[in-house]
């Protein structure tokens, strides 16, 4: 993570609309929202969540970091070089979000000497007890077809969050996740595409991916689940109630495991509690390596 | 070094899709088989930078189908935005020129300057050559 503020330097080496010079390899960066514009907007004080506002994106944005880390662990160990970078593509659009959820979120989050904390302060100094992710991010990666089980579910729970946040009353909430949408649509695709070749492979594949999808789906009820906070928000309009995520997702996901001839899992729910700082045993070994470096030497930058 | 996972939930590094699982988990797994990188094919891609120009070749890929070489190749080549367009081509589906027929192949047109427009004297009154 970086905590650079400057503006938004243009490193285009050629010119929009068709010159001479382009070449398969040119590179433009876009002018999508990142991390660095909220961070400088809360640094002028323009955006401010409130208090629910930025719990909120403090949950939205632990969900992504802690995915973003797990992601990160496959890249050098996936079946294929190729299959590294997807998922290493996958991690970093997860991170690009948790950046802007936690930027945002801390920017209602205030320091003893009363400045706004910053999206480090929130992702390695705080302890496993105040991480608000989900247990479903923390999962172990297991193998390829566990990652993929739970990547589907996950980029079908985001895509419905993401498509509808896009109407927040909150103008930065909707910005975030008008971006993301984006890159959630094709994590959708990617890990779709995925479950249809694993299951339709050869008979090991398929154990494989039978056997992912029910280590992943006791943990997908709690992504659906409301409370006190998600309730004010939605009836503000500046969130979305999970709850009401729950019918497309089940119709979606649905529809891909019948085309890949798999059953949804019939499996019990796990009790979940994460929103609430309770976690699973994993969560700890992810932050003990996430946190280590920037624990040991505070403000270390390279 | 800390460890992000149990030893026995980890997917062993390198173990492709589709080897079976050490059975036992109290086991240390056994030494992962090599991969047969033939297991998926190559395929080369082209990618067009913006409307009005050529796909230009990039470079080439794994992949087990097409549907996946294009995904491949959006993750490989246009992470920078580089494109707008995205050809995949089974690499064995592409006929190349000999490079060992260079001579007759290609340095047969030198010399031969009336092949180039320069070559001619320009007609007197002629305009906007």
């Amino acid at each position: 993570m970086s905590t650079h503020t400057e503006g938004h330097g243009d490193i285009s080496t050629g010119v929009a609309g068709g010159d001479s010079n382009a070449s398969a390899t040119r590179i433009t960066p876009g002018n999508a929202l990142r991390p660095e514009d909220i961070a400088l907007e809360v640094k002028t004080g323009l955006v401010k969540p409130s208090e629910d506002v930025a719990e909120y994106a403090l949950r939205l944005g632990d969900d992504a970091l802690i995915l973003a880390q797990r992601l990160g662990h496959w890249i050098s160990r996936a079946p294929e070089l190729e299959e590294d970078i997807a998922l290493g593509n996958i991690a970093l659009d997860q991170l690009g979000h948790a950046r802007s959820f936690l930027t945002y979120a801390g920017a209602g989050m205030l320091k003893e000497d009363g400045t706004a904390k910053s999206e480090d302060d929130l992702a390695y100094f705080r302890r496993e007890h105040e991480f608000r992710s989900v247990q479903l991010f923390e999962q172990p990666n297991g193998d390829f077809a566990a990652t993929i089980a739970r990547q589907f579910v996950v980029s079908y729970y985001q895509y419905e969050l993401y498509r509808r946040l896009t109407d927040s009353t909150d103008a930065t909430l909707a910005a975030i996740a008008a971006k993301a949408v984006k890159e959630v649509d094709y994590h959708r695709d990617h890990s779709s595409q995925w479950i249809l070749r694993l299951a339709g492979g050869t008979e090991e594949s398929r154990t494989r991916m039978i056997h992912g999808l029910r280590l992943m789906w006791p943990y997908v009820g709690e992504l659906f689940r409301d409370d006190e906070l998600t309730q004010r928000l939605a009836e503000a309009g500046a969130a979305v109630a999970p709850s009401s995520l729950r019918e497309d997702f089940d119709r979606l996901t649905a529809e891909v495991l019948a085309e890949a001839e798999l059953e949804v899992p019939d499996v019990p729910a796990a009790p979940g509690g994460g929103r609430q700082g309770k976690h699973s045993e994993h969560l700890g070994y992810i932050l003990a390596e996430m946190q280590v470096l920037a624990r040991e030497h505070p403000g270390a930058s390279w | 070094m800390i460890p992000t996972d149990s030893p026995t939930s980890q997917a062993r590094p390198g173990t492709p899709v589709g080897v079976a699982p050490a059975g036992n988990p109290e086991m240390p797994a056994p030494a992962p088989e090599h991969h047969d990188r033939s297991a998926w094919g190559l395929w080369e891609v082209f990618v067009r930078s913006s409307r009005g120009l050529s796909h230009v070749h990039a470079g080439s890929l794994h992949a087990p189908d097409a549907a996946m070489a294009l995904r491949n190749a959006r993750d490989l080549y246009t992470r920078r935005n580089e494109g707008v367009s995205i050809w995949v081509v089974p690499a064995d589906a592409i006929a190349a020129s000999d490079p060992d027929s260079k001579g007759s192949f290609f340095e047969s047109p030198q010399g031969k300057d009336y092949r180039h427009a320069t070559y001619y004297t320009k007609s007197e009154g002629v305009k906007h050559l």
